[in-house]
């Protein structure tokens, strides 16, 4: 039975790919929101266009993805926060960018709009009212308890946010986080752009999963446009984006030890970080490997230093980093840090679709490479680590089994790596298209919706990273421990600021 | 960790020789930096990153700046915690309209002598995100800058010619 089944709907969008697109009216918006709630379906994005919502959601069964589509005749649509958390920032997002009022009551404060940007809808397309009252965080109640406010800026080298804590001594009774101080207005920025300029923004969602975000972008054009890159850009694709996972898994484990003051492992995992950074810089030109992969293929080939660099990069992690995984496991000083520590719960990683390390640390067994396989992770032989236990030191386990996980694969594809073409050309004029894409960043999956206009421009472009739906349950795992372990929690979740704020 | 420790002391050291200072940058530094505060610091300064609406990206570059191959310390420059304690402001990104105001906080927060660096393309003039509703446009459209290290991002050796082109200049030599 397909996801639509259960979700009365008017008609079906013909040129979006690869997976169905259904107009539905209230009753079918309704349904869909019982599939969330009743758990039946995952929700894998929620966006907006000046007249219309879209939800895309995954069948937790079967894999099997469905857009639905509301149509906004009033302006207003049936509320899906109300009876499906998850949704909230999304929703709040919504009515911050386009001015389209959820219905049913509910949080109603803005999200990404600080009222700072001389303008209230600035993608509704027309003139949209904003209520200007100050914004107010959630209330706790109780006695001895105080407030600390944290940030937009931060004492590390690390991105901008509010943490406001409500805490009895030193344990936090309640964290709520007000974020949106990196949007960067990319979806307005994304409208009209040649597929070139929208693929250079995508990789700048968020810098550290530029080859993930290039790589979701290229998929959904590729998709929009029925075209499939050659053999060998697939594989060099997915090259990039285990490079791109361990140089961040490198950077997180150490940083997670760091916040526990082990800085050896900092220093340990720093330089392996930069190893896998320098053998990107030889091989691609470029040490994040920004605007490499692009909708057809890639943009340049490896270069003659790829292969060694590559061999003796691998080399060297398996020489280094068992040692380093070791010193983690017999350090007790630090596992008395990381253990039991901001524990999240599996029914809320389920609720919320928590993807990558958040959600498989609290077992929830999913990874877009393998559930959803794009190419060439059909072909390659890999494990997908799962834990129960939910806690800091489950989040860093995960992070280190994918790491061994990463440098197999980097292995089986140097095997297969054939020479051959390494860029599709793009058809012109195939008319109006739309894609949606998915893809495995380090931090979780990427979902990308794109509509194209009948000359390869974007008309619409939607970017959701991992992090909507695992900031929200870092305010669950801080609760009850104390605010000194905080930045050891929020660094095990490394959620990205810039990819949420957009 | 023994061994590991051991290794680290018997294996030599992985740091670099440092780059030359940037001469771009020096010129710039000569136009920009007032001579009367250069004396009041030696070589050594404390700085504050500050991200103004970045991608994250030159965040982890600065963030190399610490790994074994780049040392930054040993040249006398070190991250700090609060723009009170800071001799120099380290800014990327396009300047957010959310974070504009953070941004001067920040600034006014910092004691005199200070600086004001901004790192990678977006915070020369917004880079890509120019022109967009939500973004200033530029680090110098918010506070004045003494000096820009470009790129998109910048290596960490680019950070370091720039850096290093600050701490001569402010050392006198300049």
């Amino acid at each position: 039975m397909g996801l639509l089944d259960h979700i009365p709907h008017q008609s079906t969008v013909p040129a979006h790919r690869p997976w169905p697109r259904a107009v539905v009216a209230e009753e079918g918006w309704r349904a869909a929101i019982d599939q969330l709630v009743a758990g039946r379906a995952t929700l894998l994005g929620f966006w907006g266009e000046p007249a219309a919502v879209h939800m895309a959601l995954l069948d937790a069964a079967s894999a099997e993805i469905a857009v639905v589509t509301y149509e906004c005749a009033s302006g207003s649509f049936p509320s899906v926060a109300i009876d499906h958390p998850p949704a909230l920032r999304l929703e709040r997002t919504i009515h911050d960018l386009f001015g389209l009022m959820p219905l049913g009551g509910g949080d109603r404060r803005p999200w990404l709009d600080h009222d700072v940007w001389g303008q209230s809808g600035p993608l509704a397309g027309r003139s949209v009212a904003r209520a200007t009252v100050p914004y107010e965080f959630l209330p706790a109640e109780g006695e001895g308890l105080h407030q600390v406010a944290v940030g937009p800026v931060h004492a590390g080298i690390i991105e901008p946010g509010h943490f406001r804590f409500t805490a009895n001594g030193e344990h936090v009774v309640r964290l709520e986080q007000w974020l949106g101080y990196t949007h960067k207005g990319i979806e307005s920025l994304m409208q009209g752009a040649s597929l070139e300029a929208a693929a250079r923004l995508a990789c700048r969602t968020s810098g550290d999963s530029a080859v993930a975000y290039a790589y979701a972008f290229a998929l959904a054009v590729e998709a929009a446009l029925g075209i499939e890159p050659p053999r060998r850009a697939i594989f060099l694709r997915a090259l990039m984006a285990e490079l791109e996972r361990l140089a961040n898994h490198f950077g997180d484990i150490g940083a997670i030890c760091n916040d526990a003051s082990f800085a050896l492992m900092h220093a340990q995992t720093g330089v392996l970080r930069e190893r896998c950074l320098r053998a990107a810089d030889a091989a691609f030109g470029h040490r994040l490997m920004m605007d490499v992969i692009v909708p057809g293929g890639v943009a340049r080939d490896m270069s003659s230093y790829g292969i060694p660099a590559m061999q003796a990069l691998l080399a060297e992690i398996k020489k280094v980093f068992p040692r380093l995984i070791e010193l983690y496991d017999n350090t007790t000083s630090l596992q008395d840090r990381t253990v039991t520590t901001g524990i999240v719960k599996t029914e809320y990683v389920r609720q919320f679709g928590a993807g990558g390390y958040v959600g498989r640390a609290s077992g929830r067994d999913f990874d877009t490479r393998r559930a959803i396989p794009y190419a060439p992770y059909g072909a390659l032989s890999f494990d997908v680590p799962v834990l129960d236990a939910g806690d800091v030191n489950a989040r860093v386990w995960i992070r280190i089994r994918e790491v061994e996980q990463s440098v197999a694969l980097i292995a089986q594809i140097l095997d297969r790596l054939a020479p051959g073409e390494i860029r599709t050309a793009l058809p012109a004029g195939r008319g109006p298209c739309e894609g949606l894409a998915l893809a495995e960043a380090f931090r979780g999956d990427v979902l990308v919706w794109l509509r194209l206009d009948g000359e390869n421009r974007i008309e619409r472009c939607h970017l959701r990273d991992a992090s909507w739906f695992q900031w929200p349950l870092l305010e669950t795992a801080i609760e009850g421990n104390i605010i000194a372990d905080f930045p050891l929690c929020n660094k095990s979740f490394n959620c990205s600021y810039s990819g949420a704020d957009l | 960790m023994r061994k590991t420790l051991l290794e680290s002391l018997t294996h030599g050291s992985l740091t670099e020789p440092a780059p030359p200072p940037d001469e771009a940058a020096l010129a710039e530094l000569v136009r920009t930096v007032d001579r009367a505060a250069q004396a009041k610091l030696g070589r050594s300064l404390a700085i504050r990153q500050v991200d103004a609406g970045s991608c994250n990206g030159c965040e982890l570059e600065i963030h190399a700046l610490s790994n074994a191959f780049y040392d930054l310390e040993r040249f006398g420059l070190r991250f700090v915690a609060s723009p009170r304690h800071a001799d120099v402001l380290l800014v990327t990104g396009p300047v957010t309209k959310n974070m504009r105001q953070a941004l001067e906080r920040t600034f006014n927060a910092t004691p005199d002598p200070k600086w004001v660096v901004a790192v990678g393309g977006c915070a020369v003039d917004g880079g890509i995100f120019r022109g967009s509703y939500a973004c200033v446009g530029g680090v110098s459209d918010v506070v004045p800058v003494d000096l820009h290290i470009k790129g998109c991002p910048p290596t960490p050796t680019d950070l370091l010619k720039g850096l290093l082109a600050l701490l001569e200049h402010v050392g006198g030599k300049g």
